[in-house]
């Protein structure tokens, strides 16, 4: 799917809280029906950008650049969340089924039988057990795993072109988190959505991802390909992710890993923001700050790029 | 075998009412070595630790740690053995008190011991794993998660045990953290000869860090 349009393109979105950038000039687009994963560390911006996709900005926050078309409006309906926590995003008070038959008549004319038999249907789809039974339960009576296919049940029926999912399964242990993950990107899928999904689990991107954003500091670092990015970094940042991960060490005790913490926001270092963990860092990484181009399929945003090593997690072994 | 093992779990039974969470569960633990239970959740690996522990007492079973069976102890007579067996849990904002700063988290175990540990000490501790002392003024939400992790880590080891149990200690943390905080519990093994039981749900990790895995389902060892 090379030409296909944009669903949505952001241009140098920025978003600052007391003056202070979190999110520091940030372009990209969401394309039809594809699964574009977002990662990084905690802090990089990842959740903060999920959610300006649907302006959802923070209170206190301003923002600038443009994300178009701006689905703000349209929440529910063309654009939904899954957010990290299922039980803040279903109310207590009210029964699922209750609750997805109000999603459905909160767009749509439909009567309220016709709305109740969607709300169903959708628990049945995500694999919901029993879901006419389950349809009259309050989500307290929900597993953790149910709950959260419950939201993502929410999040599709109204087949919006975007579903945005901000670390759909951390509160879920990993038995359920495969299939919950499944549920989400089969579901998307189905409805014809392109699935954004906010995720610190390069397990995750190589199960679901088409592309692949990886966030440092609130900057674009390396876009591209999942399968090619995973296989073959080249920004170093993306390197060092990598090789901290325990199946790409090599069988040693001590594993490789990216020394030192992301730079708290308002104490950035002058130049690239990741130079002082950078082992290739040397010259103008230290002076400004690289803006991102684009190398072949890849955008990179990184000085040295061309002198990485292959494989590039070789870069912090010790 | 069970003279040089530091802990030495037989037929372990933990209940819960009607529900067996622990199941005649045996294994041993040597010194220096990690021994990893892995399994889904539920299947009985959190109450094991507890168990070992003695923080919830076994129906039936023994646990012998150092030579010494532990089922049998009162209370008070547990009370020298704890510090030798220590516990690192999964969510390191939520085991340290947002109101004490990091120097007294650390001095705690030892205070309730009835010392008084120096500056020097936490300074010390806090060093062993990896933290500035000037970490010692600061509260809990002024540190990230690895740092608080590593808190725990440093609160566990002031009391010098001879037994970590952790209990998904990486979990909720970045895997650029995680590989740093595990390299940490690495490198005090080799100089402290620490035994650790391990407790964590991710394969690839077990792998890497363990000696030993022992897979659990049901309240069983299913193989290991």
């Amino acid at each position: 799917m090379p030409s296909a349009d944009p669903l949505l393109t952001v241009r140098n979105l920025r978003i600052a809280f007391d003056g202070i950038e979190t999110i520091r000039g940030l372009s990209f687009d969401v394309r039809p029906r594809e699964v574009l994963a977002i990662v990084g560390e905690s802090g990089a911006g990842k959740s903060l950008t999920a959610r300006a996709l649907l302006g959802m900005v923070p209170r206190g926050a301003t923002r600038s650049g443009t994300i178009e078309p701006d689905l703000a409006a349209q929440r529910g309906r063309r654009i939904s969340l899954v957010p990290q926590d299922a039980l803040s995003a279903l109310s207590p008070v009210h029964r699922v089924g209750d609750q997805l038959a109000a999603a459905v008549r909160s767009v749509a004319r439909v009567p309220r039988r016709e709305a109740r038999r969607r709300a169903v249907a959708a628990l049945d789809r995500v694999g919901i057990p029993d879901a006419e039974r389950r349809a009259r339960a309050y989500p307290h009576e929900y597993s953790g795993g149910m709950r959260q296919r419950a939201v993502i049940a929410m999040a599709t029926i109204n087949e919006p072109d975007i579903v945005v999912a901000d670390e759909p399964t951390t509160a879920l242990d990993e038995e359920h988190r495969d299939q919950v993950l499944r549920v989400l990107a089969e579901r998307s899928e189905a409805v014809g959505a392109a699935l954004v999904l906010v995720t610190h689990d390069m397990e995750v991107v190589r199960a679901h991802a088409d592309r692949v954003l990886v966030m440092y500091a609130g900057r674009l670092t390396e876009l591209g390909p999942a399968d090619e990015v995973l296989t073959r970094p080249r920004a170093p940042y993306t390197a060092g992710l990598l090789a901290s991960l325990p199946e790409h060490a090599p069988r040693a005790r001590r594993l490789p890993f990216l020394p030192g913490t992301p730079p708290a926001p308002g104490t950035l270092p002058p130049g690239c923001a990741f130079a002082p963990r950078c082992p290739l860092a040397a010259g103008p990484c230290h002076e400004t700050e690289p803006e991102p181009q684009q190398v072949e399929e890849r955008t990179l945003a990184c000085h040295h790029w061309p002198e990485l090593p292959h494989p590039a997690t070789e870069l912090f072994h010790e | 075998m069970s003279d040089a093992a530091l802990l030495d779990v037989r037929d372990l039974v933990v209940r819960y009412g009607d529900t067996t969470a622990v199941d005649h569960v045996s294994f041993t633990l040597a010194p220096g070595e990690t021994l990893a239970l892995n399994g889904p959740s539920g299947c009985g690996k959190s109450s094991t630790a507890l168990a070992v522990l003695q923080l919830r007492r076994p129906d039936s079973g023994e646990v012998r740690f150092e030579g010494r069976e532990l089922t049998t102890l009162t209370e008070s007579e547990l009370r020298p053995v704890r510090p030798r067996m220590q516990p690192v849990f999964q969510d390191p904002y939520g085991s340290l008190s947002p109101r004490h700063r990091i120097r007294d988290a650390v001095a705690e175990p030892l205070r309730i011991q009835g010392q008084r540990p120096t500056r020097t000490q936490i300074a010390e501790l806090l060093d062993r794993v990896g933290l500035d002392p000037s970490y010692g003024d600061r509260r809990p939400h002024e540190l990230s998660g690895g740092q608080c992790q590593r808190v725990g880590i440093a609160r566990a080891l002031a009391s010098e045990p001879r037994l970590l149990v952790l209990d998904e200690p990486v979990s909720s943390l970045d895997p650029s953290v995680r590989a740093g905080v595990l390299n940490l519990l690495a490198d005090l093994q080799d100089d402290l000869g620490l035994g650790y039981l391990f407790i964590c749900h991710d394969r690839a990790v077990v792998r890497h860090f363990a000696h030993r895995v022992i897979e659990m389902r049901d309240g069983r060892i299913s193989s290991g």
